[in-house]
């Protein structure tokens, strides 16, 4: 085996490349493994509005998008083995969806220049663009979530919360633990008391959590989990007769497929989101006629409009009007990884842009900057309907504490600068 | 016909006891030898190290220490992902606190670390034995896992409890952090790798080997003929995990540049080490190579063959390549209780008798 060996992976790395003249914007998805009912819509969003803007536009700029695959299945070490294999390809920008593999690659692809695209997970404190160059993660992160949550429990509460209880339910992963420092500080600031229930991954396993829960009777769980996690946590939840009204998952903990194995028992259930829900959008159209309809959808092609796939959909557009955006600066259609970061870096989504999109009332305006790379991290409510089977949004867009924010991005990327030994750009 | 003793004479007990009695063994090694250190740094890419060779290697040294353990002195472990954090948290800690010093250190005093922190959990062993000390290295793995997630001192109080491999490096060529390259990742661990399997090799043909099998094959025996099952087994353990400590330091520090204990060194790094050394060959240096490179090649080269050069989706490739693997674990076992180190002796045998078999 060894000696056939080499020649077999060359074979195949080579047969790998693809045509260097098209944009490359690969799709590091997972559609195996315990976060694979997550993992899947995500990426058919991801691929179906590539392939739309191909088929229907004819690329970006006349350049055709290709999309590789690669399986993560969320795990680290395939997340460096895929994007060793990525790398050859010259890719435009990355989105690993997976907190763990950003952590991973933010060192790398600083030394490697290949922007790293995160909308609502990574590391939140690159939205400090001096810091970190290379990466994004417009329009919202995961402190801008806690925020937003615990605003939203305050309108419910009539504005006061001091000596209610919130309890945080989350992944005990690098993922789960970011929004912690924020909690503590908005706790501090309203007076709430909070506690903190780990949930080792994958997380099928939480009975004595929610025991936790049932025996200390918190005024609210804000829940931070993925993959199977959600259908457990959803699960259990019904399970000791939780208000499902006062259960606030974040964007990660609200698809269709994470609350429908609970039932009618989920009915109510909230979730943060960042985006519109729904097929009511005319992108969906397009996507009909030049995609589905086509017979070019991405995977089984039975996720179309779920919330996850709206949000992949969504990531490809921002990466899509980042690409114009750097075709436009650069003047030329052929752009680099160094091109692409330029014009992240000057993207500007407008409310009227998303309209042309066919995204009327989608998501929020998003407007970067070299010291801005994660936008104004607006996020609304939607809540389950059981009965109908879909999710409705009850908010609109809810702005999070700056005041609590701020301050902790400018320590966490401080210190991030100075382990790291860079300078701060931007002057 | 090319392939057997007759003709290499031996005029020493040196030259008769030696790893590799016949030439062609001995010639193929050398051959090994020198590709690994002579050829492949100048041809190497990034993709063959992070991907391919660095894994292979750091997990052979984790299945070597395993095998020291387990297949040498009869002490199950379920606790290998747990002395692999162990290393690899006190490399982190080791290069955070003292800058100055030269990473290879770092690494041989994280080994060391380790090695106590496994003399500790092998106390246990004096007194049960089998599945019952399996239990009790398994509560090692869920203890020494929850340890890091909990104290935040482990991971120097970052908000999400990640730790960072800083940039170290050896003789001017950075061998962590993100500027390290390809040929550099891969010599720091192909010299960890051979250095530790030389030393695994005359160790387990020494007094201290012949100790650990003499427990491994029948405890109270070997107490009857004066082997001190105290030293014998917490010598295991301390060299068990010392190998473990450096395959964790290194997967941590050269491999992965950031990890998170729960996910890095969970249970199922584990139960992966495990069947490294059962599918590679019990009590044998060998198979710790074979094991890990089944398990850790197999897949990329089954990844790289079905969605690189057939094309097929993706998921339908990684649940194919899922199959394959498990489907030719149970073959080869079958075929080979003992592994495939077995498998390579008997080839060997029958290579010698070739062609006239009788």
């Amino acid at each position: 085996m060894k000696l056939t060996f080499p020649a077999l992976v060359a074979a195949a790395v080579m047969a790998a490349a693809p045509a260097m003249a098209d944009l490359v914007v690969p799709n590091m998805s997972y559609r195996t493994g315990p976060y694979a009912a997550n993992g899947i819509p995500y990426a058919d969003g991801f691929a179906d509005y590539f392939t739309l803007l191909n088929e229907r536009d004819g690329g970006i700029g006349g350049q055709l998008i290709q999309v590789p695959e690669c399986e993560t299945a969320y795990n680290t070490e395939k997340g460096v083995e895929c994007y060793e294999a990525l790398k050859s390809q010259n890719p435009l920008v990355l989105n690993p969806l997976s907190t763990g593999i950003t952590y991973q690659l933010i060192p790398k692809i600083g030394v490697d220049g290949i922007p790293l695209y995160t909308p609502g997970y990574g590391r939140t404190s690159a939205k400090d663009g001096s810091v970190f160059e290379w990466v994004f993660n417009a329009p919202a992160n995961y402190w801008d979530g806690a925020s937003v949550a615990v605003k939203h429990i305050l309108d419910q509460e009539g504005g006061d919360l001091s000596g209610k209880k919130i309890a945080l339910v989350y992944h005990n992963s690098a993922y789960g633990k970011e929004p912690i420092r924020t909690l503590e500080e908005l706790s501090e600031k309203h007076g709430f008391e909070l506690t903190l229930l780990p949930v080792d991954a994958p997380g099928q396993e939480q009975k004595s959590q929610w025991l936790q829960i049932r025996r200390e009777k918190p005024d609210y769980v804000i829940m931070y989990a993925w993959g199977v996690m959600n259908q457990v946590a959803l699960q259990e939840a019904v399970n000791i007769r939780f208000p499902m009204d006062k259960f606030i998952g974040i964007w990660w903990s609200g698809s269709e497929n994470d609350v429908r194995p609970a039932g009618a028992g989920a009915d109510g259930y909230k979730a943060l989101t960042f985006h519109g829900v729904g097929q009511d959008y005319p992108l969906y159209e397009d996507l009909k006629t030049h995609v589905y309809d086509a017979g070019k959808a991405a995977g089984a092609g039975d996720q179309t409009g779920t919330v996850l796939y709206s949000r992949g959909a969504y990531a490809a557009l921002v990466i899509a009007e980042a690409i114009r955006k750097a075709q436009e600066l650069a003047g030329t259609s052929e752009i680099t990884a160094a091109q692409m970061r330029d014009g992240f870096e000057a993207l500007e989504i407008t409310a009227e842009r998303m309209e042309e999109l066919g995204l009327p009332d989608f998501g929020q305006p998003i407007s970067l900057s070299c010291e801005n790379h994660g936008g104004d991290g607006l996020a609304r409510i939607q809540q389950w309907n059981a009965s109908e089977g879909k999710w409705n949004l009850i908010t609109d867009f809810i702005e999070p504490d700056a005041e609590i924010l701020d301050p902790l991005i400018k320590a966490d990327s401080a210190a991030y600068a100075q382990e790291a030994g860079l300078t701060p750009r931007c002057n | 016909m090319i392939y057997r003793e007759a003709g290499d004479f031996k005029t020493s007990y040196r030259d008769d006891s030696q790893t590799f009695p016949i030439r062609l063994d001995r010639w193929g090694y050398y051959a090994v030898l020198a590709v690994a250190f002579g050829i492949v740094p100048f041809v190497i890419n990034d993709y063959w190290a992070n991907a391919v060779l660095v894994p292979f290697l750091i997990y052979a040294i984790a299945a070597l220490g395993l095998n020291i353990l387990t297949g040498y002195a009869g002490q199950v472990s379920l606790g290998t992902g747990g002395f692999m954090a162990v290393g690899a948290y006190a490399v982190y800690k080791l290069m955070t606190s003292f800058p100055e010093v030269n990473v290879v250190i770092h690494i041989l005093l994280a080994g060391g670390i380790t090695a106590i922190v496994g003399l500790l959990f092998g106390l246990p062993s004096l007194r049960i034995k089998g599945f019952y000390l399996a239990v009790a290295t398994l509560a090692a793995q869920f203890f020494l896992v929850w340890l890091f997630n909990k104290v935040p001192w482990f991971y120097n109080y970052s908000a999400s409890g990640q730790i960072t491999a800083p940039t170290r490096t050896v003789l001017d060529h950075a061998v962590t952090g993100p500027a390290a390259s390809a040929p550099a990742k891969y010599l720091v661990c192909l010299c960890f790798a051979f250095v530790l399997a030389w030393v695994a090799r005359n160790l387990t043909r020494g007094t201290l080997g012949r100790k650990w099998m003499a427990i491994r094959d029948m405890d109270i025996a070997a107490e009857i003929i004066g082997v001190d099952p105290l030293r014998a087994k917490l010598s295991a353990f301390a060299v068990s995990s010392f190998f473990v400590g450096i395959a964790g330091a290194l997967l941590f520090a050269v491999y992965l540049g950031a990890a998170e204990v729960g996910e890095a060194f969970g249970i199922n790094k584990s139960f992966l080490v495990l069947f490294m050394i059962i599918i590679g060959g019990l009590g044998s240096i060998f198979g710790s190579f074979a094991g890990a490179a089944f398990l850790v090649l197999l897949p990329v080269l089954l990844k790289n063959l079905l969605v690189g050069s057939l094309g097929w989706p993706t998921d339908l490739a990684a649940h194919i390549e899922l199959m394959i693997v498990g489907a030719l674990i149970v073959l080869f076992l079958i075929v080979e209780p003992h592994g495939l180190a077995r498998l390579w002796t008997l080839t060997k045998e029958k290579l010698r008798l070739w062609p006239f078999p009788h």
